[in-house]
C-alpha cells in the first residue's frame, strides 16, 4: 500500500495499529497464564492473570482515544476508515479475551478452594485451549499482516473449538453423574470451558474485520462459503 | 436507506463527451448521468476537468473562441451542444454559482430581480414576492429583509454567495451548478451553504464541483472522481468513501495521491 501525502497521518495510523498488537501481545500471555493456572492449578499464576486485567483495560481506553483523536484531525476515508472501524472493534475484543482469561483465574481460585481439583478432567480442556491461545495468536497475526487467507483459515478453524467445547460438556456430565459430590466444582469447570470457547470466537471476530479492512466486505453473521465467495 | 438509493430519472445524460481547450483534449470521452432531484459531486485534482464539465452543462464555455464540445449532453432528453440550442434559455434552466461570490453593484432587491426580468414580465407585488420567494429559498432572507435596499456589495462573504444563490434560484432553473461555491467561506458561512443544498434537492438537481472531498462526502447523493479528464469512477457517494472500486480513487480520497 502506498504511503500517504502525509507522513503523520501514516505515523497515526502505524502507532495506534502496533499499539493494538501490544494490547493483543498482552492479552494472548494472559490467556496462555489462565489456561496453565488452569492446568497446573497455581494460584500464584492466577492472581497474576487478575492483575493484568486492570492494564488491559487501561490500554483499551487509550487506544479508543487515539481512534478518536485520528478520526477527528483526519476524517478518514475507505480503507484507513475501515481500518479505523475495525481497530476499535478488535480492540473491544481483545478486551474481552481479557475478561476471559480473568473468569478463567477467578473459577481456577474457586476450584482450589473447593478442595479435589485433581478429581475433575481438568486436562481435556488442555486441547480445546490450546486451540483457542492458537487461534488468538493467528488472528493478531492476520491483522498484523493484513492477510485475508490467514484470516479464512481461522473462520475455518474456530469449529474444532466449538466440537472440543460440546465434547467436554459431554464428559462433564458423566462425571457429575458418576459422582454427585463434584457437581460444583464441574459446573466452574463448565464456566472455564466455555470462557475458552468464546476466546476462540473473539479471535474470529479479529479475524472478520481483517478481511472487512483489506476486502471492504463486511463478512459478520454470514456463512462460511459466502465469505470465500465474497473475498475472491 | 439513504437518498441516493430512491430510483431516480436522470435530469442530464452525457454521452462520449470530447472538450477541447484549441487543440488540448480536456475532456475524454465523458459518460454519466446526473439524476433529478439529487446532488452530484465531482471531485478531483486540479486540472482533472472537473470544472471544465460543469461549464460544458450551460454551455458557459461558449464565451471564449477556441474552446469546442463534442458529443452529446441531453438536458431532460435535448441535446444542449445542438447549435440550435437557445443560450440565455439554456442558462435559465441551467443556473451556476461561481467559487467566488460576484454579487452585481446594486441593491439586494436587484440582484434578484435583475436576472428575472431577462425572462418574465412581473407586476411590482409579484416581483416582490419572487425577490422574498428566492432570499428564503437560500436562506438569507431573515438576515436582509429590512435591508433590501442596500448594496449586495455590503453584505459578508458568506451573505454574498447565498445572494447569489437566491440570484440563480429565482429565475426557477431545474439545474443548478455549483463551482467551489464554499471555497473562500468561512466554516460557519460553509455549514449554511452546505445546509442550503440539502434545501435546494427537493426542487432542483444539483451539481457541485468541490476540492473539498470531506464537502462532497457530506452534501452529495453521487460522487464522480475525474482525473487528467477522464472520468475515472463514479457511483453512490457512499460507496465511493467507503469502499471505491479503482485503485485510483481509494488512493485519491485517502491522501495517498502524488
Amino acid at each position: 500500500m502506498e504511503k500517504h501525502i502525509s507522513s503523520q497521518f501514516d505515523a497515526d495510523l502505524t502507532g495506534v495499529s502496533s499499539r493494538v498488537l501490544e494490547l493483543g501481545g498482552l492479552v494472548e500471555s494472559q490467556t496462555r497464564h489462565a489456561v496453565y493456572a488452569l492446568a497446573q492449578f497455581s494460584a500464584d499464576v492466577a492472581n497474576q492473570v487478575i492483575e493484568t486485567e486492570r492494564q488491559v483495560n487501561t490500554m483499551e481506553v487509550e487506544i479508543d482515544a487515539e481512534l478518536a483523536s485520528i478520526i477527528a484531525r483526519r476524517q478518514p476515508t475507505a480503507r484507513d476508515l475501515r481500518l479505523l472501524m475495525a481497530i476499535s472493534k478488535i480492540t473491544g475484543n481483545l478486551e474481552r479475551v481479557g475478561d476471559e482469561a480473568d473468569r478463567i483465574a477467578r473459577m481456577v481460585k474457586q476450584i482450589l478452594e473447593q478442595g479435589n481439583p485433581r478429581n475433575l478432567p481438568s486436562t481435556e480442556l488442555r486441547v480445546a485451549s490450546d486451540l483457542a491461545s492458537g487461534l488468538l495468536r493467528k488472528s493478531l497475526d492476520a491483522f498484523a499482516r493484513l492477510d485475508v487467507n490467514t484470516a479464512l483459515e481461522i473462520l475455518k478453524e474456530d469449529d474444532l473449538i466449538d466440537a472440543e467445547f460440546n465434547g467436554f460438556m459431554r464428559k462433564l456430565v458423566t462425571y457429575m453423574m458418576e459422582d454427585p459430590r463434584t457437581i460444583s466444582a464441574s459446573l466452574d469447570l463448565l464456566f472455564v470451558a466455555k470462557a475458552i470457547e468464546r476466546i476462540g470466537d473473539h479471535a474470529k471476530n479479529i479475524a472478520e474485520f481483517v478481511i472487512y479492512v483489506v476486502k471492504g466486505a463486511d463478512v459478520r453473521h454470514t456463512a462460511l462459503a459466502d465469505i470465500e465467495s465474497a473475498v475472491k | 436507506m439513504t437518498a441516493a438509493d430512491t430510483p431516480t430519472r436522470n435530469a442530464i445524460e452525457i454521452r462520449n463527451l470530447d472538450f477541447y481547450y484549441g487543440t488540448f483534449k480536456g475532456l475524454k470521452n465523458i459518460n454519466l448521468d446526473i439524476a433529478e432531484g439529487k446532488v452530484t459531486a465531482f471531485i478531483g485534482p486540479s486540472g482533472c476537468g472537473k470544472s471544465t464539465l460543469l461549464r460544458t452543462l450551460n454551455r458557459m464555455y461558449s464565451l471564449y473562441p477556441g474552446q469546442r464540445a463534442e458529443g452529446q449532453i441531453n438536458l431532460h432528453g435535448q441535446n444542449i451542444l445542438d447549435a440550435k440550442q437557445d443560450l440565455n434559455l439554456l442558462r435559465a434552466r441551467v443556473g451556476m454559482v461561481f467559487q467566488k461570490p460576484t454579487p452585481f453593484p446594486m441593491s439586494i432587491y436587484d440582484n434578484i430581480a435583475f436576472g428575472v426580468k431577462l425572462y418574465e414580465n412581473l407586476s411590482r407585488s409579484e416581483m416582490d414576492e419572487r425577490v422574498e420567494w428566492a432570499l428564503t429559498k437560500a436562506a438569507i432572507w431573515t438576515e436582509v429583509k429590512d435591508k433590501l435596499g442596500q448594496s449586495g456589495l455590503s453584505l459578508s462573504g458568506g451573505q454574498q454567495q447565498r445572494l447569489c444563490i437566491a440570484r440563480t434560484v429565482a429565475v426557477k432553473p431545474s439545474v443548478i451548478l455549483l463551482d467551489e461555491p464554499t471555497s473562500a467561506l468561512d466554516p460557519i458561512s460553509t455549514a449554511k451553504v452546505e445546509e442550503l443544498v440539502h434545501e435546494l434537492k427537493n426542487d432542483y438537481t444539483v451539481a457541485i464541483v468541490t476540492h473539498n472531498m470531506q464537502q462532497a462526502a457530506r452534501v452529495s447523493d453521487y460522487t464522480a472522481y475525474m482525473y487528467l479528464g477522464e472520468l475515472i469512477e463514479f457511483g453512490k457517494t457512499d460507496q465511493i468513501f467507503m469502499k471505491p472500486t479503482r485503485q485510483e480513487t481509494e488512493d485519491y480520497i485517502t491522501g495517498r495521491f502524488g
